[in-house]
């Protein structure tokens, strides 16, 4: 899942507070299981804004909070619409995509993040989130025994692992585990370590970082006249 | 009357309500600032509970909750602490003083201990003055009294 962290309430409060009437709008998807912008994250950041806004002098502004099911998909953002025209400004409590996606349906309505979008990545330990994935385009982990060295090693090497490797730990950060001794230790549990000899080619990363936003299309799911833009 | 500080003590049900109680049997002298709230245990306490006492005006929150380790529901209380923890954070962000809210462990026994608290929160509200959120005394009691039918709605909840 996309994991994402809040903005502090200054922050916010400093983007949203020229705007008179402000509807924070929450994200039933990741976000509410990173703990970061469902329902409950919603009514606590309204609560936080409006005292913070009336200790500025700013007690007029009217916060008001709601939940959408999933902001990254038009369908689900459509419930909003009766509601929008009696705001300002939204404050997305989605991920970088849910912004963006309310920016685009809502074009006079102006738009704020109320989140930092982190990383994709697993749920590691209660209250504790770690990337796992770096969203490359050209998934390679069946070279790697299941283990991502793109996103695991903190030196982001497909021949790992280097000399910084100590006792299963990085140089890199302290409690940093060696993603190379990860993938070391895996291959040897799986009887697979002579997949490791063979030299790693280059990443190819023309599809990722390059060339503007990426698309998928599937031509076949595609509706008539609804068609993908150019 | 007016600037008399108003605090707000989310109780859990198996200790400091009771403690408050015996407090109250017991004859014990404490400042009348205190509004108790009953829960069947702190570990119901989320952080939006202890922001809505805040922005209705009150001047402070107590949260307060078996021993540590005495907890009815394993490690409500513990919970509730980390909770307490998150909220002042918050409050620091927001911009009020984080020392309006504390947390407090005692048992059902310490009646005397209830009265203490009671009795140092005040000093300390006292000293830090009223919210900067502060409304009318009338407001913030009425805003109390519906916090409490929302508090007894849980409890009937939990004994659904």
């Amino acid at each position: 899942m996309i994991v994402a962290d809040r903005k502090s309430v200054p922050e916010i409060r400093d983007m949203i507070k020229k705007h008179n009437r402000v509807l924070l709008v929450g994200c039933g998807t990741c976000v509410t299981v990173c703990l970061a912008g469902g329902e409950r994250e919603a009514g606590i950041l309204g609560s936080a804004l409006r005292m913070s806004l009336k200790l500025i002098g700013r007690g007029d502004v009217v916060v008001d909070e709601c939940l959408i099911e999933r902001q990254c998909e038009d369908a689900f953002i459509d419930i909003l619409a009766p509601r929008v025209g009696e705001y300002d400004a939204i404050c997305s409590l989605g991920c970088g995509a849910g912004v963006q996606a309310l920016a685009e349906r809502f074009p006079n309505t102006a738009v704020y993040p109320g989140l930092n979008t982190q990383f994709i990545g697993i749920l590691e330990s209660q209250g504790v989130w770690t990337e796992k994935c770096a969203g490359c385009g050209a998934c390679r982990l069946g070279e790697f025994v299941g283990i991502c060295p793109l996103t695991r090693c903190a030196k982001r090497l497909l021949n790992g692992p280097c000399g910084g490797s100590r006792d299963g730990q990085c140089e890199v950060r302290e409690g940093l585990e060696c993603g190379w001794q990860l993938i070391y230790d895996r291959a040897k549990a799986l009887g697979v370590l002579d997949s490791l000899e063979a030299m790693a080619a280059p990443q190819d990363w023309s599809t990722s970082l390059d060339g503007g936003p990426r698309k998928v299309i599937r031509e076949d799911q595609c509706i008539a006249g609804m068609g993908p833009k150019a | 009357m007016e600037n008399k500080p108003v605090i707000v003590a989310f109780c859990c049900h198996y200790c400091a309500y009771a403690a408050a109680d015996l407090a109250g049997t017991l004859r014990l002298q404490y400042p009348d600032t205190v509004r108790v709230l009953r829960l069947p245990c702190t570990g119901k306490i989320e952080v939006n509970y202890l922001l809505a006492a805040f922005e209705r005006g009150v001047d402070g929150v107590i949260v307060a909750g078996c021993l540590e380790g005495g907890c009815h529901f394993q490690e409500g209380n513990l919970r509730a602490r980390r909770r307490v923890e998150r909220a002042r954070q918050l409050l620091g962000e927001i911009g009020l003083e984080p020392e309006r809210l504390e947390m407090f462990n005692l048992s059902s026994a310490e009646g005397t201990r209830f009265a203490e608290i009671v009795t140092e929160m005040t000093k300390r509200i006292e000293q830090l003055g009223p919210s900067p959120l502060r409304r009318t005394r009338d407001h913030v009691e009425r805003s109390i009294a519906e916090l409490s039918a929302q508090a007894e709605q849980a409890i009937a909840g939990e004994r659904k």
